[in-house]
């Protein structure tokens, strides 16, 4: 008696890949576990949410103690503070975001145009110990950023890249280019070879092959790992901190810290600033769900 | 590279129509040169920026170098190393860095793991709650250290004044030596629970049904299904996820430097921060590359164990 009535429960909700629940019922415990994932969302969002809330709060509401959830005066007055000095004008910040979009966008231009090539030929041909060049690319990326600014610095300093863009641009692109490499070597083993020979057998060299039937079916590819060296040289840090000063060679990462640095804090002017600065990540990152997976693991891991 | 090209030939078709070139020379040698000409110029920048830095750390290692004090290069041998080695602010750092790392990662890895469960349970709603959690690990660690900066703040903080309602008294969340290590693990682990999460979720999400359907026709427990059917199969996975972690813990500087600076003393220094200090406001700059060398040593065979991991799970 008891074993057909188990039987019945267990195999009905299996077949809508809901494993199905102990005996004690189904509904109590999706119910406890929906409540438990609400509870989770909630605490991962709130520091975000609360980032939000305190770059449109007024500046006596943003040191209300206890803290205002609710009951605030919404002002804009932050944002404007964000991109426009106290005199008029552009402010320190405006410019560092503008310095961080040009480094940005020209080192991740710098690293696809060295790493799809480079790609594509790691994938297509019979490289000597290939899988010993492809394990040193990717560990260049693993040194520790503080380890490697030191002689990099040094090296600056006797060239005279300290304190320039073009300096912030080349480390980037040095960083970028393991991730260019393997993210597109899966994207081009995507793409069967034999298109490529089937072009080369009507005549076309190798490299036209590549460039007319190959390069074509890759753009959504390079687009995705473009995207992901973006928003590594947009939030990167350390480099940006030892190997810049100036006001108009600055990005917007150490500008945004050195907001605390003197006595007292602009809490509402940094919340500002960190929603400016995190708001097109957030939406590139979205654009590009599909291979985050890939994306995050620097092109290793690819489901 | 042109990139003007693949822009009109969006159907091969249309190009196969054109006529086709004269065949060019011999195809094996054109491969090779290929191959040369296009991984060259990567592998030089390699060089350039990754590989020459860390040769010339390596002898600035040997040397009692200064940045600042310029002069020569004095050969001392493995002077630093020793140093190092039998330093016991050294021992203190790596103890913390050990400490961050093992609390932070393992914190992770649970947490991730769990909503990764919880995730893959739920038939609706997957890819929504999915992207919420994700938001965290999409920021920059400046914005990440220096929000949780503002929300630990001991006076005006957010999380004191819940703490308040709750009638918990006030935490001195970053200025307190054992509070500080601890705020400095969970903002880490609330900022790469989702990177776990992320990959746990595509392990358990490729689980083939029919292997719970037969586990269920058995009628396995569910915990004997959890640690027969799930647990084995997202493994390798998840194991990939937390070594990876736990190199990125390892060198982290960023988030310490923000949140924390290292103190209050050195509670919250970690090897990275430390490095930073004996460089940059030290000038020990040999000292300062023998440390980097050693840390780039263990970051190398953490990799190689990645790697390895890694190589593992695709032939598998």
């Amino acid at each position: 008696m008891a074993v057909s009535v188990d039987e019945a429960v267990s195999t009905g909700p299996a077949r809508d890949h809901t494993p199905p629940a102990r005996r004690l019922g189904g509904r109590g415990r999706s119910v406890l576990e929906i409540a438990l994932l609400t509870l989770l969302a909630v605490v991962m969002l709130f520091p975000v949410l609360w980032m939000i809330e305190t770059s449109i709060k007024e500046n006596r509401d943003v040191y209300a103690i206890p803290a205002k959830f609710f009951d605030f005066t919404v002002t804009l007055e932050h944002y404007k503070d964000v991109f426009v000095a106290p005199g008029g004008g552009r402010s320190a910040l405006s410019v560092a975001f503008l310095n961080s979009v040009v480094v940005a966008g020209v080192s991740t231009l710098l690293a696809t145009v060295l790493g799809v090539p480079a790609a594509w030929a790691y994938s297509r041909f019979a490289v000597k110990a290939k899988k010993d060049q492809l394990f040193f690319i990717l560990s260049t990326r693993f040194m520790p950023p503080v380890v490697v600014v030191v002689p990099i610095f040094l090296m600056y300093r006797q060239v005279g890249l300290i304190d320039s863009k073009l300096g912030l641009i080349l480390i980037y692109a040095a960083f970028n280019v393991p991730f260019t490499i393997w993210m597109m070597k899966g994207f081009v083993d995507e793409v069967p070879a034999e298109y490529e020979d089937a072009a080369m057998l009507d005549g076309y060299t190798r490299l036209q092959a590549f460039r007319l039937f190959t390069l074509p079916l890759l753009v959504p590819g390079i687009a995705a790992t473009a995207v992901f060296a973006l928003i590594f040289s947009w939030n990167e840090f350390v480099f940006a901190t030892f190997l810049t000063s100036s006001d108009d060679v600055r990005t917007a990462p150490p500008a945004i810290a050195g907001l605390i640095g003197g006595t007292t804090t602009d809490w509402g002017l940094v919340a500002a600033a960190s929603v400016v600065f995190a708001l097109p990540v957030l939406v590139f990152a979205y654009l590009v769900r599909k291979h985050l997976i890939a994306g995050v693991t620097l092109g290793a891991v690819r489901r | 590279m042109s990139d003007s090209v693949p822009l009109t030939t969006d159907q091969p078709g249309q190009v196969a129509s054109a006529t086709p070139p004269v065949p060019g020379r011999s195809r094996r040698l054109s491969d090779r040169g290929l191959a040369v000409a296009f991984i060259s110029p990567a592998l030089l920048l390699l060089l350039a920026m990754s590989v020459f830095p860390l040769l010339w750390a390596l002898y600035l290692s040997f040397t009692d170098y200064s940045a600042t004090r310029g002069g020569p290069a004095n050969f001392i041998g493995f002077g630093n190393y020793t140093a190092i080695l039998t330093s016991a602010q050294v021992h203190t750092r790596a103890l913390t860095t050990l400490i961050y790392v093992v609390g932070a990662v393992g914190l992770q890895t649970v947490l991730g793991f769990g909503i990764a469960y919880l995730i893959s349970r739920r038939t609706h709603g997957r890819g929504v709650l999915t992207t919420l959690f994700l938001v965290p690990m999409m920021l920059s660690p400046v914005v990440v250290g220096l929000f949780w900066r503002f929300m630990l703040d001991a006076q005006f903080g957010v999380v004191n004044s819940m703490l308040g309602s709750l009638g918990v008294g006030q935490v001195e969340w970053l200025t307190r030596q054992r509070t500080a290590l601890i705020s400095l693990i969970v903002v880490d682990t609330w900022q790469w629970t989702p990177f776990i999460m992320l990959i746990a979720l595509a392990g358990l999400t490729a689980v083939p049904k029919y292997l719970y359907e037969a586990a269920s026709i058995d009628r396995a427990s569910e915990w004997f299904r959890f640690r027969t059917i799930t647990l084995p199969l997202v493994w390798p996975l998840l194991l990939i996820a937390v070594l990876f972690r736990a190199i990125e813990a390892f060198r982290l500087f960023d988030l310490v430097y923000i949140l924390t600076n290292g103190g209050p003393g050195v509670s919250t220094e970690t090897l990275s921060f430390h490095i930073y200090k004996v460089a940059f406001l030290g000038f020990n700059t040999g000292t300062a590359s023998a440390y980097g060398i050693l840390m780039v040593l263990v970051v190398i065979v953490l990799t190689q164990l990645y790697l390895r991991y890694l190589n593992k799970l695709k032939e598998g």
